[in-house]
């Protein structure tokens, strides 16, 4: 399992390089669709059939309508120039990069094996799921009674993006 | 563990084309990157081995699942990565309009 | 887009339609609940207007009418979370329907109501969202 999750994360990585050095935008828009639905089979191979649907029409949802943007406007992209700034940029960027790194082996050693989890905030959720809220799935059980309120807020949440899609793109009568 | 670190280095190109790009598109690309791997991330730690899907049948007795509280978290967050991503596209079309290019070097003159 | 599209397309958009509503009535007992059903229905309302084009809709009326469809469902899911505050124990969110069998379509209380609102709010907010897209498109390039 490990192995195979590490394989479409390689892939998921070279496709991400590939999106930000692409000369057309309309290669780095397709490129960020492999990183998407390699997301896909990787919910897939960890049993969250769930997430694997939501994934794969949002994913497609949004490369429509990137796809849509890009193409109404320009498709080329700016050269890039080397001056001195570009590249003290780029090597203090690696430097924080370097950094976080560090930080972050530090951080995993608390962490269980993959595959090895212990269930310590979920124990009550998974074994009272079914006698308390009555439905077999145990993911709605969780989203729709136990966690209510952030279900509540994701919907608040998405209806604020539509109001203010449509405020951005509105254009004034003509009299 | 080497899982987690790909996951990371996944989340650090995400952040190289956050800082170094130009093109707003490129950046629009990049923020999405980034969420795509913490979404990962958090599902993997949530899994078990030999752990079955969250969907209980009601004739067997207690078996192992895999820990549903990542995967609703992740749920929810998926959407609202869907709300951020159009929403910086609306932007990225409205000052297209206005200034002609993508370059955001360009768009640092406020004029009234 | 060509006649073959133009004569597919309804079909497959019927499809892909009751495929979503299935999704979102089943949520409690299969993988999927309201927000992969709504988005679902969503995507296939997007077919439809990327088959025939804008030049065949009434724009301004399609999102009129898809942005009321998710203010009245976000209405009805909070409108239905206070109504827990008159049932059984009085709190917030409370799931107060009687739950029946687990594995049956009518149980599990109040959450196939939840899922039902949400999926019809998350269909109608990402439609708005392309709809203002199109919109704009076609109102700067005249």
């Amino acid at each position: 399992m490990e192995l195979t999750i590490s394989i479409i994360l390689g892939f998921m990585i070279i496709g991400a390089i590939y999106a930000l050095h692409a000369k057309d935008l309309l290669s780095a828009v397709m490129a960020m669709g492999i990183v998407g639905y390699g997301l896909v089979i990787c919910f897939l191979l960890l049993k969250a059939p769930d997430l694997a649907i939501v994934q794969i029409v949002v994913e497609t949802i949004t490369l429509v309508i990137m796809v849509a943007v890009v193409l109404d406007s320009t498709r080329e992209e700016l050269a890039i120039t080397l001056d001195r700034r570009a590249i003290l940029q780029m090597i203090a960027g690696f430097i924080v990069f370097a950094g976080l790194f560090y930080f972050f082996i530090l951080a995993i050693e608390h962490l269980d094996p993959l595959g090895a989890h212990t269930l310590r905030m979920s124990e009550t959720y998974v074994n009272g799921a079914v006698e308390l809220t009555g439905s077999v799935n145990l993911v709605t059980g969780v989203l729709f009674d136990f966690r209510a309120y952030d279900t509540l807020g994701e919907a608040v949440i998405l209806y604020t993006a539509a109001l203010g899609v449509l405020t951005l793109l509105r254009i004034k009568g003509k009299k | 563990m080497t899982v987690y670190i790909l996951c990371f280095v996944l989340f650090l190109v995400g952040l190289y084309g956050l800082i170094t790009r130009r093109n707003l598109i490129k950046i629009a690309i990049s923020l999405s990157i980034m969420e795509f791997s913490i979404f990962l991330m958090l599902v993997l730690i949530g899994y078990i081995d030999n752990g079955l899907m969250p969907i209980v049948d009601p004739g067997l007795s207690a078996q192992v699942y895999v820990d549903p509280l990542p995967q609703a978290m992740v749920l929810t967050a998926i959407v609202i990565g869907l709300a951020t991503t159009a929403m910086l596209m609306a932007i990225a079309i409205r000052l297209y309009r206005k200034y002609k290019t993508f370059d955001i070097r360009e768009m640092k003159n406020l004029r009234g | 887009m060509s006649t073959i599209v133009k004569r597919v397309t309804p079909l497959l958009a019927g499809l892909i339609l009751l495929y979503g509503i299935y999704i979102i009535l089943h949520g409690h007992l299969t993988p999927g609940g309201g927000f992969a059903g709504g988005a679902i229905i969503a995507g296939a309302f997007i077919l439809l207007i990327l088959a025939f084009g804008s030049s065949a809709l009434n724009l301004k009326k399609e999102v009129a009418g898809s942005s009321n469809t998710e203010s009245i469902a976000l209405l009805m899911v909070v409108v239905l979370a206070l109504m827990a505050l008159l049932f059984g124990t009085k709190v917030f969110f409370f799931n107060y329907l009687p739950k029946g069998e687990p594995g049956e379509l009518l149980s599990a209380g109040v959450i196939p109501l939840y899922n039902i609102f949400i999926g019809i709010e998350v269909a109608g907010a990402i439609l708005t969202i392309f709809l203002a897209l199109v919109i704009f498109k076609e109102e700067s390039s005249k």
